[in-house]
């Protein structure tokens, strides 16, 4: 059974704004999804309209079978909400305001839990530390910290590593990838195309409020996955051999490589064929080297293609 | 109910009171005094008794009504804004928690420190007037009501409010005034006729009256019209909460 489940969910503003417009999202327990958009795309308004901070004005959703409108008392008790912008209390002690995140959610104190939670997210020294007193990559730890204190079994994070460092930002996928080993659904939000790439088991393209693809990252990537080779020339070229013609090639580097583009999933690459007529065409190599177009690519052109 | 989670706000408001406590507790004791030693002493001396009581412990009552007002309402509408304004707010809402339970622990704790000031003032005013209390249960049940009620008032400035200028808007251009004008520190029969008549429309009058009697027996209006009144404010009030908790108005759009 899917732990979240989201059929047609819709939220129109009162002017008339509709920051979603009809999503529908299933995600199995464990699973990290990655939702990559631009900003305004509806991002954080799905994650919102999940946890109860926007009540949404269309369609459904459950986290764990429970409905987040009729039932939301025992949906958010499964949840944890990392938020995209760093609120806390300046004056508060990290360890009162984790402690207090726990409470909201009705349950007794657990000083164990919270101390392993604060250990795993290097916050344990900091315990007596006033808000205020920390970095930014630290706060952004005391957020996460909040958020599991209750024991979630679905996490938000909503561009987690926004502003981080990339010492920071490793130490985040680190911690994704031990939530994940616990069991816990993540779905995160991100800018950054690599953090998906590095981390999602799926990947969620959004924009203008509708979902436009949810797929495995390894089936995305291959699927539309497309391959560059570039060929370095010994003596630099004005312009392609006529003799070569068919495949395709543009030159690059002041005429010293050459550059050709294939899809791996074509019957034929035509890589033997190009080499065989370079070969012939007199021209002598000094390199070789192949490139993955990343997620990047894909990513802009879905989106360019929805505004089209 | 989510008992913890509504205990647990409560403490977090009281904590901040606590962190403050010198304070909280100094600065009731020192206005009451400046209060007495002014009005008491140096004008009081010059006014004959007021209904029957000397006018130092006449303007005991509305001394207690006017910082336990105050202090309900600056209390509760800082509290739930506070959290608005620095965005923690986000906590609340996607805690599995209901708007009655965010309501019972930010109001609570704000009823609570302002019963505390009323409590103290009380105490200080014993050391300068002799006080008597001729209807304990009454005194108690309006201080409560007063406490609740303008806490709960205080929460939906809090809420409605948008800025730091908005929160202080509606105490300082409202409250104060009718506070000031509603017997507090005289008694409404003072005032010229027409006077009289404008003041009847003034809420706390019916407040300071009722409060004043279950002191020394005597009210300006008939002390079930001051219990009616009170009771309809709060409701009024816990109506407006409701309508909010519907709608979600300006917290959950």
């Amino acid at each position: 059974m899917a732990i979240i489940e989201i059929k047609d969910l819709k939220k129109t503003y009162e002017g008339g704004f509709e920051a979603l417009k009809g999503v529908s999202l299933d995600m199995e327990e464990g699973e990290i999804l990655a939702l990559l958009g631009p900003n305004g795309a509806g991002k954080t308004t799905l994650i919102s309209a999940l946890c109860g901070l926007i009540s949404p004005t269309g369609g459904a959703a459950s986290v764990g079978g429970h409905d987040i409108v009729s039932d939301y008392r025992a949906a958010r008790s499964l949840i944890g909400l990392v938020p995209q912008e760093i609120a806390l209390e300046p004056f508060q002690r990290v360890w009162d305001a984790v402690t207090f995140s726990r409470g909201l959610f009705g349950l007794p104190r657990d000083d164990a839990h919270i101390e392993s939670v604060l250990r795993q997210l290097s916050l344990w020294e900091k315990r007596r530390a006033r808000i205020m007193e920390l970095s930014g990559g630290m706060k952004r730890r005391v957020l996460i910290a909040k958020a599991l204190s209750h024991k979630p079994r679905v996490l938000f994070l909503d561009e987690p590593t926004a502003g981080v460092d990339v010492e920071l930002r490793r130490d985040m996928w680190e911690t994704v990838a031990q939530l994940k080993a616990d069991g816990v659904t993540i779905i995160l939000t991100t800018h950054y195309i690599e953090e998906a790439e590095a981390i999602a088991d799926r990947i969620g393209v959004i924009d203008k409020g509708a979902l436009l693809l949810v797929e495995d990252k390894a089936a995305l990537m291959a699927r539309m996955g497309r391959k560059t080779l570039l060929i370095s020339l010994r003596e630099p070229q004005a312009k392609v051999p006529d003799a070569l013609e068919g495949y395709g090639l543009e030159l690059a580097d002041e005429g010293q490589t050459l550059v050709y583009t294939y899809d791996t999933h074509a019957e034929r690459t035509g890589i033997t064929g190009l080499l065989q007529d370079l070969g012939e065409a007199g021209l002598k190599l000094s390199d070789l080297k192949t490139t993955q177009s990343s997620l990047e690519e894909i990513f802009v052109g879905l989106v360019k293609e929805s505004a089209a | 109910m989510n008992f913890p989670a509504i205990w647990t706000i409560y403490v977090h408001e009281m904590t901040r009171f606590f962190r403050t406590f010198v304070q909280s507790f100094i600065s009731p004791v020192i206005s009451t005094s400046l209060y007495f030693v002014v009005f008491g002493t140096a004008i009081g001396s010059r006014i004959q008794e007021v209904e029957g009581v000397s006018y130092g412990a006449f303007i005991v009552p509305g001394l207690i009504m006017l910082s336990v007002m105050t202090q309900a309402l600056s209390n509760a509408s800082f509290g739930i804004y506070f959290p608005k304004f620095i965005g923690t707010i986000y906590e609340l809402l996607s805690a599995p928690i209901n708007f009655l339970e965010i309501v019972l622990g930010y109001v609570g704790a704000a009823a609570t420190k302002a019963l505390f000031i009323g409590v103290v003032i009380l105490g200080t005013a014993s050391f300068f007037v002799d006080l008597e209390v001729q209807h304990p249960l009454a005194m108690i049940a309006f201080l409560l009501l007063t406490c609740i009620s303008f806490a709960l008032f205080g929460f939906i400035i809090g809420i409605w409010a948008d800025n730091f200028e908005q929160l202080q808007l509606i105490p300082l251009l409202v409250v104060t005034p009718l506070v000031f004008l509603g017997g507090s520190f005289y008694s409404i029969s003072m005032l010229p006729g027409i006077w009289q008549t404008i003041s009847l429309f003034n809420p706390v009058v019916y407040l300071i009256s009722g409060f004043r009697w279950s002191f020394y027996g005597a009210a300006d209006v008939p002390i079930l019209v001051s219990l009616l009144a009170i009771s309809g404010f709060m409701l009024l009030c816990v109506g407006i909460i409701w309508w909010i908790f519907r709608t979600g108005y300006k917290i959950k759009p």
